[in-house]
């Protein structure tokens, strides 16, 4: 069962918000969900996917672990992670914890899931008003996923939300969130194209605190990690949201695209460096691509993925579910 | 440290004597270390295993030239290797003799297609085309307001008709458009779309028909992992591209999913986008491009370009007084001035090889454009002795000197301070020794 969106978010006081679907009409929603989720995870791609077929298992010789690890790296889970794991699988077949292909594909996903899940995967969004923070770097899918997470924020959860203009560098990015802000019916705060990104964020905290809305987001240039002028600029746009509002940004999230190699991590790490990351957004898993850099991202700086993104629509962003994505790495 | 691959290979294969020859045991050793490395830069598995088993097949019975040791033996054949599979010197675009030339951009969203426009189309303006524009993308929010103001910036002329048309249509209309007016080149910008959309790539086939580009381009982020030969294949099989844009180079992605696109489908890499800006569009070089997936740095790059700008003569006797800690602040000066003329500090200090880790570091000291002229100032306002030797500059000189140039007394200190680290560091790497990052940073704090 994937996770549904109230379990996937930190409501605080626990009180299901106001226009919060019932637990019952959200089990069937989540199935349903769950369903939607696999088709949209599923299409086409099975012509193109290199499947680890269902027979691997069957048979347990030298070839099953050479393809175990194949499959993982082509899943861009890279080498290191790829061996962690595959080497702890291996060992626990030894020692004869695990004996027969079915146990031993089981295994896998326990482990691969295990990860990828972290202690407490949820999001905050506990404090009114509570700040989101999106960052990464060019193209990843920032914008798109602040429109998305902000429909869902009022759908599933009755929250109100603002987002924030705070790209104030790229053509056009300012218009692009408007078109998202109007998609989900939420408002945005702007500043004036080259304007400072840290005074739209001021601006957008004030905004909710008088108006009394409940979540933040703010978008943010993309940047290459590589870029220190930038990353600085960065940190500065987060000292403003800390001066401004007690505890903020409660969350950070990093949006990485599924299709990235080896160079996610690094990403993570910079960012992580520069803001304090929380979590992951994993974008674009529509495609081909198995987004194996998250369990790196995962494994290395302790830093789960919350969220996913699953195509360009308001609907098409989920909450992670460590099991199902594990699943998926190995061609489910 | 940065683990530079040679150091590596070269622990693997320090068993191998000088003169004798690579066994096939010592060459398995080394392939095991190249296959990571290539996989770190994420070119694709299956292209490294073929990759690795050719290369093994040359390095085998290779004599251990006596210049080189047998590790830096190894990376230089499989450099060759890898600078050849990624072909010879980069094409030009398949310019049409008489209309306008067409040319398609695809690619998977977030890729940098629009962007990648715009400078095509100043590139090419620069050259002494007369480029335009067509926005074709009528899917992501702003795409066509992205594409106008950029096609401001650049100077080039915008075909749009907003988002309600489809886009086979806006294009079919540009071109008869440009046609009228003599444009030479037409760029179609087109939206990002999953290879596996069966929608949007027929649409793209439409749009192909329709407007018979001279060159249909796949523009390819440099930080795509193992999936960029399933993108590569798929819109090969489907839309037949006929060249790649390689994308966010000034990243410090390896980029080997360049290697993997070549590899698989043939088609060449014209184009590397470097940067943010306009006119960070370069023709693409794969001999830099196997020396940056290979972790090697663009050695290449770095000294094209000190070619560019100094003469050999020059270049020695620098080299001389670098080694000897002679470089005086008026040689910085000097550099400096050429330096400019090369690029920002930064991105020529990230081709050294090693650099790595250390360039990080580095860069923080964040030698921009309003820096140096910071910089230039406050050496310009010092006696030639005390360019030739800093040391001197005591209190009253420092105050004197920042009064001159505009600055603090600790601008002027922080230069001193910096230079004498970097002579070091310069005396360091004349040598041959790669420099501590830990020192460098104390130093320069």
């Amino acid at each position: 069962m994937p996770r549904s969106w109230s379990e996937a978010f930190d409501l605080g006081d626990g009180a299901a918000p106001p226009n919060a679907r019932a637990s019952a009409e959200e089990e069937s929603e989540g199935r349903g969900v769950f369903r939607r989720l696999r088709e949209s995870l599923s299409k086409s791609r099975q012509a193109l996917q290199a499947e680890l077929s269902s027979t691997l298992f069957d048979k347990l010789d030298d070839e099953t672990w050479e393809r175990l690890e194949e499959a993982l790296i082509l899943a861009d889970v890279g080498a290191k992670t790829t061996a962690d794991v595959v080497g702890r699988l291996e060992h626990e077949y030894e020692v004869g914890t695990v004996t027969d292909g079915e146990a031993l594909r089981e295994r896998l996903v326990e482990l691969l899931a295990e990860v990828a899940a972290s202690d407490d995967g949820r999001i905050d969004v506990s404090k009114r008003p509570t700040l989101l923070m999106i960052v990464g770097v060019n193209g990843t899918g920032k914008t798109t996923t602040i429109g998305k997470l902000a429909w869902h924020l009022k759908q599933e959860l009755g929250l109100s939300v603002i987002v924030a203009a705070a790209d104030t560098y790229r053509a056009a990015a300012i218009e692009q969130l408007e078109v998202w802000a109007e998609r989900a019916g939420v408002e945005i705060v702007r500043g004036s194209p080259s304007g400072d990104p840290g005074a739209v964020v001021f601006d957008a905290i004030s905004a909710a605190e008088s108006r009394g809305i409940d979540v933040v987001i703010a978008d943010t240039a993309g940047r290459l990690h590589t870029k220190t002028n930038l990353m600085e600029e960065l940190a500065k746009v987060r000292r403003v949201a800390e001066k401004r509002l007690d505890g903020a940004p409660h969350e950070s999230l990093i949006v990485i695209d599924a299709t990235t190699g080896q160079n996610g991590l690094r990403q993570a790490q910079a960012f992580a460096q520069a803001v304090d990351l929380t979590g992951v957004v994993l974008t674009k898993l529509d495609g081909t691509a198995k987004g194996g850099i998250a369990l790196a991202i995962a494994s290395e700086l302790d830093l789960p993925v919350k969220l996913i993104g699953v195509g360009e629509d308001l609907e098409d962003l989920r909450p992670f579910d460590a099991r199902e994505f594990a699943a998926a790495l190995l061609g489910d | 440290m940065f683990d530079q691959l040679s150091d590596r290979l070269q622990d693997t294969l320090s068993g191998v004597r000088s003169r004798g020859k690579l066994s096939e045991a010592d060459v398995d050793r080394a392939m095991r270390e190249i296959r990571l490395a290539l996989l770190e830069a994420d070119v694709n598995f299956k292209v490294v295993k073929q990759f690795t088993s050719q290369v093994r097949e040359r390095c085998i019975g290779e004599g251990v030239l006596e210049s080189l040791n047998p590790g830096q033996q190894v990376v230089k054949i499989v450099n060759e290797e890898l600078a050849s599979l990624m072909g010879g010197a980069s094409r030009d675009i398949a310019f049409a003799s008489s209309g306008p030339t067409v040319i398609l951009m695809a690619g998977l969203q977030g890729s940098g297609k629009t962007t990648a426009c715009a400078k095509l189309a100043k590139l090419l303006a620069k050259q002494g085309k007369k480029p335009a524009l067509v926005a074709c993308d009528t899917q992501r929010p702003a795409a066509v307001e992205q594409l106008v103001t950029m096609g401001q910036r650049a100077g080039v002329k915008v075909y749009e008709q907003g988002t309600s048309r489809d886009p086979t249509e806006i294009a079919e209309w540009a071109l008869g458009q440009a046609k009228a007016a003599g444009e030479d080149v037409l760029i179609v910008d087109t939206a990002g779309r999953l290879h596996i959309d069966e929608e949007l790539m027929d649409q793209l086939v439409a749009i192909r028909k329709r407007t018979k580009p001279h060159d249909v381009l796949l523009v390819l982020d440099a930080m795509t992992g193992q999936d960029a030969v399933n993108v590569a294949e798929e819109f090969a099989s489907r839309v037949e591209f006929d060249g790649v844009v390689m994308t966010k180079l000034d990243g410090d992605a390896r980029g080997g999913a360049a290697l993997s696109v070549r590899a698989v489908t043939g088609k060449p890499i014209l184009y590397a986008s470097t940067g943010e800006k306009l006119d960070e569009l370069e023709r693409f070089h794969p001999e830099r491009m196997a020396s940056r997936i290979l972790g090697m740095g663009d050695v290449m790059s770095l000294i094209e370009k000190a070619e560019e700008v100094s003469d050999e003569k020059q270049a020695e006797e620098l080299q001389r007084k670098m080694r000897r800690q002679e470089f005086t602040l008026e040689d910085f000066l000097s550099q400096m001035k050429q330096v400019r003329k090369m690029g920002p500090l930064s991105s020529v200090l990230g081709m050294m090889p090693g650099m790595g880790k250390t360039m990080k570091q580095l860069r923080e000291v964040n030698m921009d454009e309003r820096e140096l002229d910071r910089l230039e100032a406050i050496i310009l306002s010092m006696t030639p002795a005390e360019r030739a030797r800093p040391d001197m500059i005591d209190g009253s000189r420092r105050k004197r000197i920042a009064r001159g140039s505009g600055t603090t007394v600790q601008a002027v200190n922080q230069l001193v301070k910096q230079f004498g680290q970097m002579r070091k560091m310069m005396a360091q790497m004349a040598s041959g020794k790669m420099p501590d990052p830990q020192q460098l940073l104390r130093g320069m704090r």
